[in-house]
């Protein structure tokens, strides 16, 4: 007997309306926010940071403008525009400005900004001149990390620019005592501090900033009670006027006093959700184990009919709704980095409780079942699997995978919690872990895991090696050597982990500099009182008040570095077939691929720098000559050729990501190369980094930051994305790729890996597919894999594999009663394929 | 001295993993060079032929067969084996047909017992009964093509008359030894009328044991193939049957046999 309801409850039709309400038009920023933060700081010019932070959320929160949007169960919206953004001065503003004319029309993520707005931002942003985190954070650094950053080497854009976000805090406190409870906590706190305590004065004035920020929320939720009571009596629907003055009941009750039904633990969650979002501007900030923390409030309000299945589904589909409905406004590098106007709330299900028996609820399933009728990118939501979860739910979780949504992401306990024990977590707190943003395994509301602290490109360090730490003329690296005097594999091997060390150090130096910087400019005094230890030690998140503290950037390109090492070590020093010299300059020249307009770019850029320091003019025609001199530079033809052979030599070796054991344990060396010396390094927070292995979506950009890599890669584009093989280069099928993926040491990766996996619908059609499905996802984890998801294709993918088969070469389909990869079939047979998948016929 | 059965060699023309559509759970085929027919809608034909060819594909020639023991193929096999336990899944011979290769079909068989899993053939049963018998000791489910109940007409399409085939199975059913299910591929021209299918599924019914007929429609997977082997393509333009005929044909098959039909593998 199960003890959960798994049977599906209908989709409200209100939450379609809602939906369509939120996208009825493109995001919009908006000025509020930065002008109510800058009036506060200007007024409070000399008060302790922790002090200043509490009264701006104060201000912010008695003056922003507030809207219940039509239809809406669950208020609390951080701008007038349905998916709008408030702007962060505090932590930088000056690339927003740069893009005040460009943000509306870009590629990536565009956001809508009226001219009234611009000037209104204008006013206010030069305040923040020298007063930014981000400014402090670049003062911190040594000139080498500038240097490696201006060199692409890895980017902590991120909390560079912007508030930290990436935690998970204890939502189950403020439903289960209210806000109040937490401030009888703070107060008593207060009561115990001793005057000769060394630290009394920063102890005292933390825990006055918590009260007054928990108050501030309070008296935000006591807003919107006001305002659904104006708009009650203002209705002439009845059963709406009914809904509002709930509302206004329900927000007149939390998030400051304990929860009494399930609508009002929804409630509190979502003001604890968006307040934090208006404290700072980090994203990540993840729901956790959301089916765990609701279900006594379920549970009781279904024992007692005081709600039926279908409200509590609607409900949950609201809050759904409302995730969508807060946005944030990245600079144009950093939004193709996490393209798709992500906040990366990740919701995790299922899994294991503390003591670990297997945690499925009903509520596991409403959680998945609200992804498939809201049908949009929040939360991200995930599923823990471990060797009890119910077979039930993993079949409804492969369903909402298969309807081509990317979710959820299946992580597995049975390596995830082993790994969390291995930096000093206890067993009964890792087997109660969430995942934050991507990938990540956190402790929930007891840790500050800076999950997304940096990018780091594997594949650099190893352009590095081939170019002695030179680039563009300039000194870039440190110096390994002439790249023709490496005598054997060991050797060329050594100076790539001599590269990787020191740029891991420097990574470190910009990371711990951007840590310093948040600690002394950006307390969050609201954020750190719902994370233990921070009222007990009297000190902020930001300052180390978390029980558990980490520092994870994560690295990518593992497959390229691995298909690397491989071709130098089989075709250079076992085969001889051509040597070191000759493939740097094969790199050099793009394999006689021709050159692209980045690299024209940069040439000209070079010839241009040369030309100034000479003393010369630089005009546009010395540009566009040096332009189109690159771009249509000819080799001679026996020289293009061989370096067209030398690519063919690569292009026919095995590549990671086909179960060839040479290959794979390569793979394991190169990410050891990453994740082994970053715990040797401590962040300013008393904690450890970790490495984490994933890239959200920055392989494409920092691929366009890379030039031709020894695994045939051409200069520019994308590099491998997190643990997966390279794109196309995976020849034998789901379970071969996986077994590679699971040779690698995911727990040495203890901030998350993460693998992509193509799959198209017809191979997970019918209840057979789906059995199948889960059974792939079982065997990879049984390997001790971490993470998987599914990208299942659709047409448009299927006509882009037509024209770019390279791309695709481990694409799986089903053609008729049985499987084939994509790219094999005849083309009309591919099309065939397309039209079903345009069809659904298989869905 | 017999030899170790692990060092049979035989001929393959590939291994396919991750294949979820034929038998139970997630398996491996692996598919042995050489028939005994010439069917007109053949989808593989470089299976055809024992002798090692090339074909061209996407532009390049590839070879097709290969001789390989039964150790080599079992080392890709045990790769899934996680997959195979999770799934109840595991090794399934096809062709051509494997029984010309009876030796190494035995040993191959036997191998994947040993390694604990779910084995499955795929197989026209186009060899003597006393080779059949060997077989049967190791193998979980035959999925046997029963393509047309007439004699002349099986002839003309496929090269060869079904009597001894036909026959076969019977004789498998009979020995209750493993799962058998008749697979018929729906043919344009060949065998897609409701009276064919019937006949073929009234005869099913008559075999102890069997509860299950697939009915496989035709499709042109193979055509770039014939291209890249230089060969005509037999069927021409022959468009695959519709689903609806498809259902009816089920129908059809379903009409007074007590038999579970299913459209594709």
């Amino acid at each position: 007997m199960n003890n959960f309801d798994s049977t599906p409850v209908e989709k409200s039709e209100r939450i379609g309306r809602l939906v369509k309400h939120l996208f009825h038009k493109m995001p919009e920023i908006e000025a509020a926010r930065a002008e109510l933060i800058t009036e506060s700081y200007k007024a409070s010019e000399g008060l302790p940071e922790t002090m200043r932070k509490a009264l701006a959320f104060d201000h912010i929160l008695e003056n922003l403008p507030i809207i219940i949007r039509p239809e809406e169960l669950i208020v609390g919206s951080t701008t007038i525009a349905p998916r709008g953004c408030q702007t962060y001065p505090e932590f930088s503003y000056e690339w927003l400005e740069a893009e005040f004319d460009t943000v509306e029309h870009r590629s990536a993520d565009p956001f809508y900004i009226s001219e009234e707005t611009k000037k209104r931002l204008k006013a206010v942003n030069p305040y923040w001149k020298g007063k930014t985190t981000s400014e402090l954070a670049k003062s911190y650094m040594a000139p080498e990390t500038l240097r490696a950053m201006e060199h692409n080497v890895f980017t902590p854009g991120n909390y560079y620019y912007n508030g930290v976000g990436h935690v998970n805090v204890h939502y189950d406190r403020v439903i289960n005592e209210g806000l109040r409870g937490i401030m009888a906590q703070t107060t008593s706190a207060l009561l115990k501090l001793k005057v000769c305590d060394p630290e009394y004065g920063n102890k005292k004035r933390f825990l006055e900033a918590v009260l007054i920020s928990c108050n501030a929320v309070i008296k935000y939720a006591h807003r919107y009670a006001e305002l659904a009571k104006e708009e009650a009596a203002k209705e002439s629907d009845a059963k709406r006027k009914q809904e509002l003055l709930k509302i206004a009941e329900v927000c007149s009750n939390v998030p400051e006093n304990p929860a009494r039904s399930f609508q009002e633990a929804c409630q509190a969650f979502w003001f604890v959700q968006q307040t934090m979002q208006i404290e700072s501007s980090g994203h990540s900030i993840s729901p956790g184990r959301f089916d765990q923390y609701m279900y006594p409030y379920y549970e009781k309000d279904i024992r007692n009919g005081v709600i039926t299945r279908f409200q509590a589904q609607e409900l949950i589909d609201c809050v759904w709704v409302k995730l969508n409905d807060l946005n944030k406004c990245r600079d144009a590098v950093s939004a193709e980095g996490f393209a798709g106007y992500s906040l990366f709330q990740n919701l995790i299900v299922g899994g294991q409780t503390p003591d670990g028996k297997d945690a499925t609820n009903d509520l596991s399933f409403m959680c998945l079942d609200a992804t498939k009728h809201v049908f949009l990118p929040q939360p991200s939501i995930s599923i823990r699997v471990w060797n009890g979860s119910a077979k039930e739910l993993l079949i409804r979780a492969a369903e909402v995978t298969r309807t081509g949504i990317g979710f959820p992401a299946y992580y597995n306990d049975e390596i995830i919690i082993p790994s969390m024990e291995s930096r000093g977590i206890p067993a009964e707190k890792a087997r109660n872990y969430c995942i934050i943003g991507c990938v990540e395994p956190h402790v929930p509301g007891e840790e500050d895991g800076w999950h997304d602290a940096a990018f780091f490109n594997m594949a650099r360090p190893l352009e590095m090696v081939f170019k002695n730490g030179y680039e563009n003329g300039e000194e870039a690296s440190i110096h390994t050597g002439d790249i023709g005097s490496f005598k054997t594999y060991e050797d060329f091997k050594a100076a790539y982990k001599k590269q990787m060390d020191y740029n891991i150090a420097l990574l470190v130096n910009a990371d711990n500099s951007i840590d310093k910087a948040h600690m002394e400019r950006s307390p969050l005094p609201f954020e750190s009182a719902l994370i233990d230890d921070c009222i007990e030690k009297g000190m902020p998140l930001q300052s180390g008040g978390a029980k558990y503290n980490f520092t994870g950037p994560q690295g990518f390109g593992i497959a390229n570095v691995a298909d690397s090492l491989y071709a130098i070590k089989k075709l250079v020093f076992e085969e001889k077939r051509f040597t070191l010299t000759e493939l740097a300059k094969a790199l050099e020249m793009n394999f006689g691929k021709g050159f692209d307009v980045i690299t024209a770019k940069e040439t000209a850029e070079q010839v241009a720098r040369k030309v100034a320091a000479d003393g010369g003019e630089v005009t546009p025609d010395l540009i566009s000559n040096a332009v189109s001199a690159v771009l249509n530079m000819e080799l001679p033809a026996e020289e293009k050729q061989r370096y067209e052979e030398i690519w063919q030599m690569i292009d026919d070796l095995p590549k990671y990501g086909n179960d060839v054991d040479e290959v794979d344990e390569i793979a394991r060396e190169a990410a050891y190369f990453y994740t082994r010396p970053l715990p040797n390094y401590k962040n300013p927070r008393g904690g450890i980094f970790q490495a984490g292995l994933y890239p959200v979506s920055a392989n494409v950009p920092l691929g366009g930051q890379t030039g031709a890599t020894p695994d045939g890669r051409l200069a520019h584009t994308p590099v491998a994305d997190g643990v997966s093989p390279t794109n196309g280069k995976d020849l034998h099928g789901p379970t071969a790729s996986c077994n590679s993926v699971a040779k690698l040491d995911h727990a040495d990766a203890s901030n998350g890996t993460l693998f992509n996996m193509k799959m198209h619908p017809t191979a997970m059609s019918g209840e057979k597919g789906l059995e199948n499905f889960v059974s792939l996802v079982r065997g990879f984890f049984d390997q001790k894999g971490m993470h998987m998801q599914f990208n299942v294709v659709d047409k448009e993918t299927l006509l882009d594999a037509q024209k770019h088969p390279e791309k695709y070469q481990g694409l799986v389909v089903r053609v008729a009663g049985y499987s084939a990869l994509f790219t094999t079939l005849s083309k009309s047979l591919q099309d065939d394929i397309i039209r079903r998948t345009a069809q659904g016929q298989y869905r | 001295m017999f030899m170790n059965y692990l060092d049979v060699k035989g001929r393959i023309f590939d291994i396919q993993r991750y294949s979820i559509h034929d038998g139970v759970g997630i398996r491996t085929i692996v598919f042995l060079k050489g028939c005994a027919l010439r069917c007109r809608w053949c989808c593989n034909p470089e299976s055809q032929r024992y002798d090692i060819e090339t074909m061209m594909v996407n532009g390049r020639p590839k070879v097709y067969g290969q001789d390989i023991t039964v150790r080599e193929v079992m080392e890709t096999v045990k790769r899934d084996m996680p997959y195979y336990s999770r799934s109840d899944g595991g090794l399934t011979l096809s062709g051509g047909e494997s029984l010309l290769q009876i030796d190494f079909a035995e040993a191959l068989l036997r191998a994947g017992k040993d390694l604990g899993v779910n084995t499955a053939l795929e197989s026209m049963g186009y060899a003597k009964y006393s080779d059949i018998q060997r077989i049967l000791p190791y193998l979980d489910t035959y999925l046997m093509d029963i393509k047309h109940m007439n004699p002349e007409k099986h002839k003309e399409w496929c090269g060869k008359e079904n009597t001894p085939m036909v026959e076969n199975a019977m004789k498998i059913a009979r020995s209750g030894q493993v799962k058998l299910i008749i697979r018929v591929p729906v043919v344009p021209g060949f065998n897609d009328t409701e009276e064919e299918i019937a006949a073929i599924a009234h005869y099913a019914s008559t075999l102890p044991g069997v509860n299950e007929i697939d009915l496989l429609p035709y499709h042109s997977f193979g055509e770039g193939k014939y291209t890249g082997l230089n060969r005509p393509y037999p069927m021409g333009n022959a468009l695959p049957p519709t689903q609806e005929k498809m259902l009816r044909l089920k129908a059809a098959a379903e009409r007074g046999t007590g038999l579970y039909c299913q459209i594709g593998g």
